[in-house]
């Protein structure tokens, strides 16, 4: 993220693993879990993270396979590459836990997350906050004559962008999904 | 065949055909159908503990003595809040337990309603994994599932928490081989390219050292074998941690005592000099390992382990093999038999010569009395008149059993009970009980401290009530040994809360139970003693007076590598310095 000044994962477009594995930097990764979709497991991979001090940054739970009740964690947390290493081995030691991978190093990824905006205003701010929507190729989908709710979807930079822009034209309420995100190319 | 039947049923009919013997529980409402069914049969033994602390541990000494899921049936809200601390303990030391409990309706989760605790939530980080069984129909898959997960992988404690109701209620029975195959598969074969790296290692090592835990035992008889063919084939020195005591055997060539804080000098010197560590079933405790940055400087080291979240936890290594100790050494020494055997022949007879220097230290002497029983001369006795027996020793925690793994000998796996990771105070007794229900015949001794053994003494009744003759043997020095141990190396001799006032008399409280008492003070008399508890047939209190300040040696202090050991008192002044004194 930048706004955090965090490097990224210095190998996401590799093949290797090129990273010190003693190094102190913090990196940003994004990991998905693919987990059975059984009570409390939630509650496991959070409990796991506050248990063992390691950072959340974002979380987005959903079912992915309804008839094999099964659903995809996405998690972006910081850590150093030991401490990131460490996340892994213990997601993949939950029981219900299928699948850990860690999309910021097993190759190029696709992020994308969902804002809603809500932005009131009058005049010349209102026009400027629906030309910067446009920019930002976000919708409207909820109009008064007072405001709007602008839907924006993007890399969480780009609304972290976005939200920047419309702070001074008026803006009132942010709700964001985190981060859904895919390996690029076939498996 | 699929059979219908209440869910309190299945549960009895999914213990038989686990296998399961023994379980040891305290009844309450939630678990009274389930205990109804207990009463109709004839095949589980149910064993009525005092306190459901007790009988997770006591689980916890039939599983480590047997190699078996331990198995506790309690009731719901206190019932399981008092199983918290077992549960922890069985997790930190990777004890295979399955723990049954008791919970309100389902209709009443969430109201509050009597003896009802969120088991599940209260549990989620102190088990391997729980279960909350909502329908009747689901209920033996998951106790068939549950059993799966305490046993494979690394083991460790399972809970399955039922609803009254769902016990009531009429479902289908599924038997084990029936039931939904679990996607819960841990590898057990390590990588063949990493082992034959290590087996590289192994033959140009001119300084080696085996540093083996409790996965060995873990991974059970087989491995310890293997384990035993590996070191004496290939002449490495082996030491062990306080867990993995009896995988090689304490009167093996190769033996050098076990490491640690409390370990012996030249097992942690050669810990510190050695070129290559390999590690089998351990996990880089921090008794272990000392001031992280000091820690075995120079050397390649190699870890095997089931848990792919041990290795690299604290410590680098430079081979790391995911996998089953028994499957890793054998292909191990497969891998090395193949390569024409080879090590470092030279290199390793100088190591040796090195080692026998440490020894010289001979770090375990003390000086000994006349007048008032040294609790290391109380267990060198305890040891010589009792080496030879069918022998079981459990010990609560602090200095006594400290001094009970450098004192005792342990010839094989599965014969020393301890609380390792967890360090709980009150295990050892009732663990004591629960080996001596696995074990009827054999010998079993809890070693104990006076304020541990009062922890969980409520059990007298239990082993009173079942004829256990388990002896506890309680080196008694009025005293929070190791806690005064640390207030005199720590905190300016501050002794704060750390002496046991208004104790018992233990023989009277023996006899109150219905039990045998001794008391021994005096050294001349201690062999006599022993000697008694251990022809009485039926549960023996040994009160042993020892002397009251005894600090326990060898000791690396904390924040400090393994090379500046304490030796003995002469030493002490100032050990520990500000850096150290932050950290247990």
């Amino acid at each position: 993220m930048s706004a955090l000044k965090i490097k990224k994962g210095s190998t996401s477009h590799s093949a290797y693993e090129l990273r010190d594995p003693n190094a102190d930097i913090v990196e940003r990764h994004t990991l998905a879990c693919i987990v059975e979709n059984e009570p409390g497991v939630l509650a496991r991979v959070i409990g796991l993270f506050s248990g063992r001090g390691y950072n959340i940054e974002s979380l987005t739970v959903a079912e992915i396979d309804h008839t094999g009740h099964m659903s995809r964690i996405t998690v972006v947390t910081t850590g150093t590459p030991a401490v990131i290493d460490q996340i892994k081995a213990q997601l993949g030691r939950i029981v219900p836990v299928h699948e850990v991978h860690d999309l910021t190093v097993e190759g190029p990824s696709v992020e994308r997350e969902l804002g809603l905006f809500k932005v009131s205003g009058k005049g010349d701010q209102r026009v400027e906050a629906l030309r910067l929507a446009d920019i930002f190729r976000a919708n409207v989908v909820d109009s008064t004559l007072e405001s709007f709710i602008f839907e924006i979807t993007g890399t969480p930079e780009k609304i972290d962008a976005f939200a920047d822009l419309m702070r001074p034209l008026g803006l009132q309420e942010v709700a964001r999904t985190g981060v859904a995100a895919l390996s690029r190319g076939a498996i | 065949m699929a059979r219908q039947m209440t869910g309190a049923k299945m549960v009895v009919q999914a213990l038989k055909d686990q296998g399961v013997d023994t379980v040891f529980g305290y009844p309450g409402g939630a678990v009274l159908p389930i205990y109804d069914e207990i009463f109709l049969q004839n095949d589980i033994r149910h064993i009525l503990v005092r306190h459901e602390q007790g009988a997770v541990h006591a689980a916890e000494g039939y599983a480590r003595s047997t190699g078996r899921p331990g198995v506790v049936l309690v009731t719901s809200g206190p019932g399981a809040t008092n199983a918290v601390t077992g549960l922890t303990d069985a997790l930190m030391d990777s004890i295979p337990i399955v723990v049954l409990t008791g919970q309100v309706p389902t209709f009443m989760i969430g109201t509050d309603g009597f003896q009802e605790a969120d088991t599940v939530g209260i549990t989620r980080p102190c088990t391997k994994h729980n279960w909350l069984v909502k329908e009747t129909d689901k209920l033996a898959d998951t106790i068939h599932q549950a059993f799966h997960v305490a046993r494979s992988g690394r083991p460790g404690p399972v809970l399955v928490d039922i609803p009254k109701d769902v016990q009531f209620a009429s479902g289908t029975y599924v038997a084990p081989k029936s039931a939904r195959v679990s996607h819960y598969q841990p590898q057990v074969k390590g990588d063949i390219g990493a082992i034959t790296k290590l087996v590289a290692a192994m033959e140009k090592a001119e300084r080696p050292i085996f540093y083996t835990g409790g996965g060995v035992i873990n991974s059970g008889p087989a491995a310890s074998q293997l384990l035993r063919e590996l070191v004496d084939a290939t002449g490495f020195p082996i030491t062990s941690t306080l867990m993995g005591l009896g995988a090689y055997p304490a009167s093996g060539k190769h033996w050098m005592g076990m490491l640690g804080m409390h370990g012996l000098y030249e097992a942690n010197m050669a810990m510190h000099d050695c070129d290559l560590m390999i590690n089998i079933g351990a996990r880089f405790d921090d008794r272990i390992t000392g001031r992280l940055d000091a820690f075995s400087p120079h050397s390649t080291k190699a870890h095997v382990d089931i848990d792919p979240s041990s290795i690299n936890k604290v410590i680098r290594v430079d081979i790391p093999i995911i996998g089953d100790v028994g499957h890793v050494l054998e292909d191990i020494l497969k891998v090395w038999k193949s390569r024409g055997r080879k090590t470092h022949k030279d290199g390793l007879a100088k190591w040796w010569g090195k080692i026998g220097d440490w020894r010289k230290v001979a770090c375990l002497s003390y000086t000994n009395s006349k007048k008032v029983i040294k609790p290391q001369y109380a267990l060198e006795r305890l040891e010589a008149l009792t080496k030879d027996r069918d022998r079981y020793i459990c010990t609560e925690v602090g200095q006594h059993q400290m001094w009970a793994a450098q004192y005792l000998t342990f010839e094989d796996p599965n014969r020393w009970m301890t609380s390792g990771g967890l360090g709980t105070m009150g295990y050892g007794f009732p663990a004591s009980i629960g080996v001596q229900m696995a074990h009827p015949d054999a010998l079993v001794i809890n070693v104990a401290g006076e304020a541990s053994w009062l922890m969980n003494m409520q059990e007298m009744g239990t082993a009173m009530q079942y004829r256990l003759p388990v002896k506890q043997f309680i080196l008694n020095n009025e005293r929070l040994g190791m806690v005064r141990q640390w207030q005199e190396l720590l905190h300016g001799e501050r002794y704060s809360q750390s002496w046991s006032e208004s104790l018992p008399d233990f023989v009277k409280l023996a006899e109150a139970f219905g039990a045998k008492g001794i008391i021994c003070k005096d050294p001349a008399d201690l062999d006599d003693a022993i000697l008694e508890m251990l022809a009485h047939d039926g549960p023996v209190i040994f009160d042993c007076l020892v002397e009251k300040h005894e600090n326990c040696f060898p000791m690396i202090p904390s924040g400090k590598p393994h090379n500046e050991m304490l030796l003995g008192n002469a030493s002490t002044k100032d050990a520990i310095q500000a850096g150290g004194a932050v950290l247990v």
